[in-house]
């Protein structure tokens, strides 16, 4: 089971619900992905076209925890004012807090990002910070009160999957108790199970099942693919080794010649 | 009086956020608001004034990853 500030879930799969072709696309993946997540975002409504309230029709209907981001934010500031106005409107405390710092890589601004979290944590949010593989930055919001961190893979919508494997290993052995989920970078379902074997607790994904030609097939291939990885972790994976180490006994092998094992 | 809504130069003659909220349509609509940057409460809209060069923010749902 996945516990995220203290609720539980059977699906270690977050879905985000943007760039899917059509809202029933958007209802398939979900269905098919068994996720009990999604992200939603709020953005400027016009009086006339009053795009968000059929919307949230389609959101409430899915049955689904809502996780509302504050996506485009640059300033500190800038997410504080989403972040208050996302509670209200979706009426949860939990809040993906992202703070950007470049157009081009989407990266998040780490400063920003532990300012605002400790704010936000501190006017009784539960803050899911998405951070980059960076310890110290790790480390500041977990003691600006983040119960969750949720590093990116690569950058958002990059499909380049575990660009810095080495560090994300690092990040899950130094907080083995902080619930970890890769968001964003994910291209492929076998990105999302390398992930789910470092022993990293969930994924959030959106472009990789959006955008694929078949969403609610591609989204069914995530949830398998992160079971598969999930599994493996918990089972114990074995160590690479350098040479060879025959699995069929060596012992009792017809022919066998004391010269042949040198 | 001008205001910027959304971005956009809005003429009104609200006196309120939530006059100006009526106005619009959005009375029984699922809205949040923020007004010169900070967050507007919906139980306060009525009690924050609405002057000359008011920057104000009116948002709803929306897709996100």
């Amino acid at each position: 089971m996945l516990t995220l500030y203290g609720k539980t879930f059977t699906s270690r799969l977050l879905l985000g619900t943007a760039r899917y072709p059509s809202p029933e696309a958007l209802k398939q993946a979900v269905k098919a992905s068994g996720t009990e997540i999604v992200t939603v975002s709020l953005r400027r409504e016009s009086a006339r076209a009053r795009t968000g309230q059929g919307f949230w029709a389609l959101i409430e209907a899915l049955g689904c925890r809502v996780l509302p981001n504050t996506a485009g934010c640059r300033t500190a500031k800038e997410a504080i004012a989403t972040a208050q106005m996302a509670r209200e409107l979706f009426n949860t405390n939990w809040i993906k807090l992202e703070v950007i710092a470049n157009d081009d890589t989407l990266q998040p601004d780490l400063f920003g990002l532990v300012e605002a979290a400790g704010v936000l944590v501190a006017e009784g949010f539960d803050v899911l910070p998405y951070t980059t593989e960076d310890l110290s930055a790790a480390e500041r919001l977990v003691a600006a009160g983040c119960a969750v961190l949720m590093p990116w893979a690569a950058p958002i919508g990059s499909a380049q999957g575990l660009i810095n494997k080495e560090a994300l290993k690092s990040l899950r052995a130094y907080f083995p108790d902080i619930p970890l989920i890769i968001d964003a970078g994910i291209g492929t379902p076998s990105h999302a199970a390398e992930a789910m074997e470092l022993g990293y607790d969930a994924v959030l994904l959106n472009t990789a099942i959006a955008e694929a030609g078949d969403p609610a097939k591609m989204a069914q291939a995530f949830a398998r693919a992160i079971e598969a990885g999930r599994l493996a972790f918990e089972a114990g994976l074995i160590e690479p080794r350098d040479m060879a180490q025959p699995s069929t006994p060596v012992a009792g092998t017809p022919f066998f010649k004391v010269d042949h094992a040198s | 009086m001008q205001i910027l809504l959304n971005g956009e130069l809005h003429a009104t003659n609200a006196q309120n956020l939530s006059e100006l909220c009526a106005k619009l349509g959005f009375a029984e609509a699922r809205i949040a608001t923020a007004v010169n940057g900070s967050f507007v409460a919906a139980t306060a809209r009525s009690a924050m004034p609405l002057t000359e060069a008011d920057e104000v923010e009116i948002v709803a749902p929306r897709q996100g990853g």
